[in-house]
């Protein structure tokens, strides 16, 4: 067992569980979506994309493009919450969609990252 | 991407996850912690006013408690914050400057450098591998020619040389194993402007090395290697090395001319050498017995040649693998009188002093030279840092192996006719020599002979090529008349015309030339910079054959037209 590929998995596949229960619910309904489970999901996210620096193979280019891409989309997401809550005048149905679908989208970028991990792991046996 | 990026990167990961870490422990405190409004209720910091407050509280710690005054848990929650994210801000900037102290990534970053300068070149230039002797001085020489180098030597203190050696024209060097391919391949290997490899280190592998790689990469380009030992020179010839120089076998070649026609060996080393010998100081030297002392490369290599020319020799050496290997040897060093003695010092007309110590070499031809003061001493040099005791030491030959090996390469470089011209000289004697050598005198004097040739031809001479297209004959003497003023000649003259196969050495001034024929001159090197004008500027050339200063423009054409 590789302590390094524990931590490394450890995040990756919680940047993605994190993500998808952010994703979960109603996509306008603003109770069904918690803000700390949003925050925790970009954490998460931007600690697996530093982990990604720096490896040189062709899968480790393609990982931290995932990670890139879901980093992008959930700030998008939190920026778009935290001009609806401060400056737009409160929440609305229409911008809860818009920040949950942003989330959408990293969720499936953290999906393919799953996925790489998986056929890094299946391609090299140990 | 390249290696710097990555280093930086992976170095900076530890770093960045503390700052990432430190940053949301830090902004989910503050949401979490309850505050108070202005009206004394209780309050929840959004994530919003959490991020900018602990953005400006890491990196300035000041604008003050917003959008309520704090209450005292948050003032403790920050107090504890302040500092986590001052250390891990220390911590990352830290270790990016240490990173950038190091000198793995000092490497990497020269080379990166010096590979993009390389690959810019645009013009064409030499890749030399190794800067000693022989490389600094053929380097100095191509750049005083204005034609572009890459250095690449295993010593950083070399390197540091090149620097601080003040060239006229800029010479990216590095400091890398030359045998290896991919510090080849940075240095411009398969660069298109690279126009030829000069294999110069002192390891005869690395040269093969060096010189293999080139020709297997682009077969066409010239190749020039050193080597030190005969098996390496037949190995470097088999893949058609174009110039395999050895610097023993080369001395023992021009001192042996020397000897035996001693006006052609000047011919020769005004031509090779900057520094040339003034006339007067030929030797005439009858036949007569020679002792070489030291019997390694440089002794074996002499005396192969000495014995091709029928020169009676008696060697010493100490050495027990070196003993025996000859008819006449005496056994010992040659420092002392005896030695010399019982070698027959009294009948000899010359002595080499050829160990592998300089010392010992300085000695031998002092005491030579107090048992007999008219014999000729020659003198082997192995370290460039002794030149200043050789060069007062009164020897009439100092070899220096360095600067003989740069030479012959310069001739090479310079034009390939040259080596043509020194093959040719094999056919005549030496009186003839002694003509040519009264001739090139009396152009260049004491001053540099410098060689130089053209191929007529679109290339190289573009008026010339103009004026044959529209049938004017050009002759010699256009090469040699000064382009300010006809009437005067040039301080130069021509040595050897080849048209196809044919060579005339020496040809006359009313010569007339063809396409494609191809001229070697020699004389001072301000000439040449003046006959540059009359082969490449049709005007010049014009008024040259003429007298008359042409003008090509439509105006002028048009009102000399008038007049």
């Amino acid at each position: 067992m590789n302590r390094e590929k524990v931590i490394f998995a450890f995040f990756i596949v919680s940047a993605l569980t994190l993500n998808f229960g952010f994703f979960l619910g109603e996509i306008d309904k603003v109770i069904h979506h918690n803000v700390f489970e949003l925050f925790a999901a970009l954490v998460v996210s931007m600690i697996c994309t530093v982990l990604k620096f720096g490896d040189r193979t062709h899968l480790g280019a393609l990982m931290l493009a995932t990670s890139l891409v879901a980093d992008l989309q959930l700030i998008v997401a939190a920026i778009l919450w935290g001009f609806a809550e401060q400056i737009s005048g409160g929440m609305t149905d229409s911008m809860m969609s818009s920040v949950v679908s942003l989330s959408g989208g990293a969720l499936l970028a953290n999906i393919i990252s799953v996925i790489l991990l998986v056929v890094e792991t299946i391609v090299v046996r140990r | 991407m390249n290696n710097v990026f990555y280093l930086l990167l992976r170095r900076l990961r530890v770093p960045f996850i503390t700052m990432i870490v430190v940053y949301s422990i830090s902004i989910l405190g503050f949401v979490l912690i309850p505050g108070q409004d202005d009206n004394g209720n209780v309050w929840y910091m959004d994530f919003f006013h959490a991020v900018y407050f602990v953005s400006f509280m890491g990196t300035t710690i000041g604008f003050g408690e917003i959008p309520f005054a704090f209450t005292d848990a948050q003032r403790m929650w920050t107090l504890l914050m302040i500092y986590a994210t001052v250390v891990a801000w220390l911590y990352g900037i830290g270790s990016m400057l240490a990173l950038l102290q190091e000198p793995v990534f000092g490497r990497l970053l020269r080379r990166r450098a010096f590979t993009s300068e390389v690959a810019g070149i645009a013009e064409p230039f030499y890749l030399v591998c190794g800067y000693g002797v022989t490389g600094r001085f053929v380097v100095n020489k191509l750049a005083n020619r204005d034609i572009r180098a890459v250095v690449i030597d295993m010593k950083q203190e070399r390197i540091d040389d090149l620097e601080m050696d003040s060239l006229p024209i800029r010479v990216p060097g590095l400091c890398a194993d030359a045998a290896l391919p991919d510090v080849l391949d940075d240095a411009g290997l398969q660069h298109p402007h690279c126009i030829g490899v000069l294999a110069l280190t002192d390891d005869d592998n690395s040269n093969l090395a060096v010189s293999i790689a080139s020709k297997l990469l682009v077969p066409k380009r010239m190749v020039i290697s050193r080597t030190e030992a005969e098996v390496t020179t037949a190995n470097l010839l088999s893949f058609g090395t174009d110039q395999v120089v050895d610097p023993f076998q080369a001395y023992a070649g021009y001192l042996s001319m020397a000897i035996h026609s001693p006006y052609k060996h000047l011919v020769y080393d005004w031509l090779v050498n900057p520094y040339h010998r003034p006339v007067s100081s030929v030797y005439q030297l009858k036949q007569g017995c020679w002792i070489i002392c030291g019997f390694g490369r440089f002794g074996r290599a002499l005396y192969k040649a000495f014995k091709a020319d029928t020169v009676f020799v008696t060697v010493i050496d100490a050495k027990e693998q070196n003993v025996n290997q000859t008819e006449q040897q005496v056994w010992g060093i040659g420092t002392e009188a005896q030695t010399l003695e019982e070698a027959g010092i009294h009948d000899a007309v010359g002595i080499v002093a050829g160990t592998e110590n300089d010392a010992d070499n300085l000695s031998i031809i002092m005491t030579a030279r107090q048992l007999k003061p008219k014999l000729v001493t020659v003198v082997r040099q192995n370290l460039d840092a002794n030149r200043l005791v050789f060069r007062h030491s009164g020897a009439d030959f100092v070899m220096e192996p360095g600067r003989i090996i740069a030479n012959q390469i310069m001739a090479q470089i310079k034009t390939p006719l040259l080596p043509t011209f020194i093959d040719a000289l094999k056919d005549f004697d030496d009186v003839w020599a002694h003509t040519l050598l009264n001739r090139m005198s009396s152009v260049v004097g004491e001053d540099e002979l410098d060689s130089w040739s053209f191929t007529i031809g679109e290339v190289d001479t573009p008026a010339i090529h103009m004026a044959l297209d529209e049938g004017a004959i050009i002759k010699m003497k256009v090469f040699l008349k000064d382009p300010r003023d006809r009437s005067h000649m040039l301080a130069a003259f021509p040595l050897m015309l080849r048209s196809g196969e044919n060579i005339k050495i020496m040809p006359g001034e009313l010569t007339e030339l063809q396409m494609g024929d191809e001229i070697l001159f020699c004389g001072l090197t301000k000439a040449f910079k003046q006959v540059e004008w009359t082969v490449n500027n049709y005007n010049v050339l014009q008024y040259i054959l003429t007298g008359k200063d042409a003008n090509s423009t439509l105006l002028s054409r048009w009102l000399n037209k008038d007049s």
